[in-house]
């Protein structure tokens, strides 16, 4: 059985609710895995050793020592380590976190897993679709590697994400035929279509990268061409 | 080159719904899918380019027979249809969504099917794929250009535009027909179609176009299982009036030689944004 944990570091839990939003196929993901720890849906204190997948929610908060053990610590113990959502992908919306907030005003440097150590994959998304998550804890599984791999490519350059990627990497490089995928994806509705281009809310946008990631004009890999 | 992707078999068509051939640009082929699928609960909703005023297209979801024809025909401008794929499924309620794009949009929504990032419960609910052939399109002002600056009409009394025997074809309400040869539309395409290597839409679960088929007929590609499992449940329920594609004229090798066109053309385009640089949809 491939054992499996969920850790939590800067986030609301949106991630943890939609591996839960799966549904039917949540019972076929817990059947296939041992889920060894998870502060939610589990009653164990400690991050147990050899862990094969650790699915990480949220960003390191870098003016907390626990934050970075834990960082370090999930690091150490899976073999795989997923940032599981925008916050560990790309930042998300702890990206405008500067100090002050209550409940530790003294909090105010928030990075993403994937600029903290080194991660596997990272899946973006406020938060990832549950499709997205069983795909990619599936294909980990069952070790497809070219499924993965746009995922993998996340967790190496996907540190950065906002609105303002459809508008360098696709428009400005006149790839953009304005399909619509950004719109959709977008999780705030910041997105929306003008003329048959994107239009970026930026007082709305909180750097998911959804737009981006879905965007078939930046990364469309080989796989999809495969239908039956 | 390979023309056309894979496909199961191809077949000429036309809609036998007398109402829907006097709406459609060609066949009907999109409409009456969609309103069969509506009718016999294959569907429950479906993505369409409407029609607004000064005939530009947006995206809009349809559950009845009405909104599907007052939309139909090709409108050659940009219309983001996967925009309104989740609001179909979360405002509108579908489970079983009819989509219709171009080969690009054919492609985004097969990206979004396996890789869902942003899109939570849409991947199942997508019943059927359309696809339609396409050279290349233009922003809405770009053939507000044409339509105006070139053809002379005003694009609020404009009733239909056409591509074929190398012209841009404009009619007005008035009755007034212009043309003005495709190649001076040229400068007005969106650049970024010009790295399109699709032109039948080949990840669609059906493709279809008027290329290849006399007047009024359309051709169509069935491509996957699910395609044609449709195909023949209209077929058999007389939706669809079918004829061999070896026995209409131009035939296939017409598109073969459009869509090896499209390919041989892009591709010079693709290799030559590598040379400097630019990157490439890949």
């Amino acid at each position: 059985m491939v054992k499996v944990a969920h850790v939590q570091l800067s986030s609301c839990c949106g991630c943890l609710v939609s591996l839960a939003d799966t549904y039917e196929q949540l019972l076929d993901v817990l059947g296939a895995i041992d889920l060894v720890y998870s502060q939610t849906l589990a009653d164990v204190r400690e991050i147990p050793d050899d862990v094969d997948i650790v699915l990480l929610e949220g960003s390191v908060c870098l003016s907390d020592h626990h934050a970075m053990e834990v960082a370090l610590e999930s690091r150490k113990k899976g073999k795989i380590l997923v940032a599981l959502g925008a916050c560990a992908a790309s930042g998300n919306i702890t990206r405008f976190s500067k100090g002050n907030q209550m409940s530790k005003p003294v909090h105010d440097s928030f990075a993403p897993l994937t600029e903290v150590v080194k991660c596997d994959l990272a899946i973006p998304g406020c938060p990832p679709s549950p499709e997205s998550i069983v795909a990619v804890v599936l294909a980990a599984l069952n070790g497809d590697m070219e499924y993965l791999e746009p995922y993998a490519e996340l967790a190496k350059y996907g540190s950065e994400a906002c609105g303002c990627d459809l508008i360098v990497k696709v428009i400005n490089k006149s790839l953009c035929m304005g399909c619509g995928s950004c719109a959709a994806a977008c999780p705030t509705r910041a997105v929306s279509m003008d003329a048959g281009r994107p239009l970026v809310d930026k007082e709305i946008c909180i750097k998911c990268g959804a737009c981006s990631v879905q965007c078939p004009r930046i990364r469309f890999p080989e796989l999809i061409e495969k239908i039956e | 080159m390979d023309p056309f992707g894979k496909y199961i078999k191809a077949v000429s068509a036309r809609a036998a719904d007398k109402e829907i051939l006097k709406k459609a640009q060609d066949g009907g082929i999109v409409s009456a899918a969609y309103i069969y699928g509506l009718e016999n609960g294959l569907l429950d909703g479906v993505i369409i380019a409407d029609k607004e005023d000064g005939f530009a297209a947006a995206p809009k979801v349809a559950t009845t027979r009405e909104e599907i024809l007052n939309a139909a025909g090709t409108k050659y401008t940009v219309c983001p249809n996967l925009s309104v794929v989740k609001s179909a499924v979360r405002e509108y309620g579908c489970d079983k969504l009819g989509f219709v794009g171009t080969p690009c949009q054919v492609r985004s929504i097969r990206k979004a099917i396996k890789y869902p990032v942003g899109y939570r419960h849409v991947p199942d609910k997508i019943a059927l794929i359309m696809g339609i052939f396409c050279m290349e399109n233009f922003p809405y002002n770009g053939m507000k250009a044409i339509v105006e600056e070139h053809c002379g009409i005003k694009m609020d009394d404009v009733v239909k535009t056409d591509i074929g025997k190398g012209k841009f074809w404009v009619y007005s309400k008035w009755g007034d027909v212009k043309t003005i040869p495709l190649k001076d539309t040229h400068p007005y395409e969106q650049g970024s179609c010009h790295v399109c290597m699709d032109y039948t839409a080949e990840l669609a679960d059906i493709s279809t176009g008027s290329v290849g088929s006399p007047d009024g007929w359309s051709t169509i590609f069935v491509r996957t299982a699910k395609g044609e499992e449709y195909l023949n449940k209209m077929v058999e329920a007389g939706a669809l009036e079918t004829k061999e594609i070896d026995a209409v004229k131009p035939g296939l090798g017409l598109v073969e030689k459009l869509a090896l066109t499209k390919k041989e053309k892009n591709g010079k385009e693709v290799e030559h944004r590598k040379e400097i640089g630019l990157p490439v949809p890949y």
